[in-house]
């Protein structure tokens, strides 16, 4: 697939919540549009995004192709211990790319 | 004349947001699209029965869900969505998932956001295609059962399907 960034802040308070941003290139082909030939391109986008917090499961989305092209994704997260949050992204192929950023809670 | 007016405010008020650049006079021209009452549509039903798939059936009420969304949209093909539902989250009473419709998409469904109560706030920011001037909802699954909505019009000057 292709590059991903994620935004985690390097510090926190424990029970503060912080934003945690990600960003991945991907064309999100929605299917809709047509090739030079007239037919329809398949589509072909980021179907999930999961995020664990230490191994946990925190937080998912599924997605549908009226997702824009490189998608943007901010969601929130308690601070609980020091550690790592890891994002995923799962395409229509099942083909993952994956990005984590450590966490330091005091 | 006091349309225009209206339509001006509107976007002011909304880029010292910042939720998009100012488009000048021609975005506003633009904008003015035409406000004939929608055809109680086929994409109405559709989206309406993705609505109730998503809530397994529950009835949504109004309240507790918040969206921030641009009046228009001068490209449709990214639209800014942030989501907001008032809730503790805590373990007896938390989101479990939040969905986002387009009613005139080809298709309604968008994204659903499925949260924890170690999320600590159900709140999302997330870009939408649309291809056209559409009604949005959001819509908010509880760990009661419970189901809440809330709905924008948003316009959109250049669709962002591709199709």
């Amino acid at each position: 697939m292709a590059s991903a960034r994620l935004k985690v802040p390097k510090k926190a308070k424990k029970g503060d919540i912080i934003t945690v941003k990600s960003l991945i290139k991907h064309k999100m082909e929605t299917g809709q549009r047509k090739g030079k030939d007239g037919k329809k391109i398949p589509r072909k986008i980021i179907k999930n995004v999961t995020a664990t917090y230490n191994g946990a499961t925190v937080f998912s989305a599924d997605w549908w192709p009226s997702i824009s092209a490189n998608p943007f994704l901010s969601f929130k997260l308690k601070a609980t211990e020091s550690g790592t949050v890891e994002v995923k992204w799962t395409d229509d192929n099942d083909k993952v790319v994956s990005k984590s950023a450590k966490i330091a809670v005091s | 004349m006091k349309a225009k007016e209206n339509a001006e405010q509107d976007l002011n008020s909304v880029s010292r947001r910042g939720f998009f650049r100012t488009a000048g006079a021609g975005a506003v021209a633009a904008a003015s699209v035409s406000l004939a009452p929608t055809v109680a549509s086929a994409d109405a039903k559709m989206m309406e029965a993705a609505i109730m798939k998503a809530t397994g059936g529950a009835k949504t009420k109004s309240g507790r869900v918040s969206m921030k969304t641009p009046i228009i949209a001068e490209n449709g093909g990214v639209v800014p969505i942030i989501i907001s539902v008032d809730s503790p989250m805590t373990d007896a009473d938390h989101v479990k998932s939040v969905s986002i419709f387009v009613q005139n998409n080809p298709n309604p469904e968008v994204a659903t956001f499925n949260f924890t109560p170690a999320c600590g706030q159900a709140e999302v920011k997330v870009n939408c295609r649309m291809a056209k001037t559409s009604k949005v909802v959001a819509v908010a699954n509880m760990s009661d059962g419970s189901a809440y909505r809330s709905e924008k019009d948003i316009k959109v000057t250049i669709g962002g399907c591709g199709g």
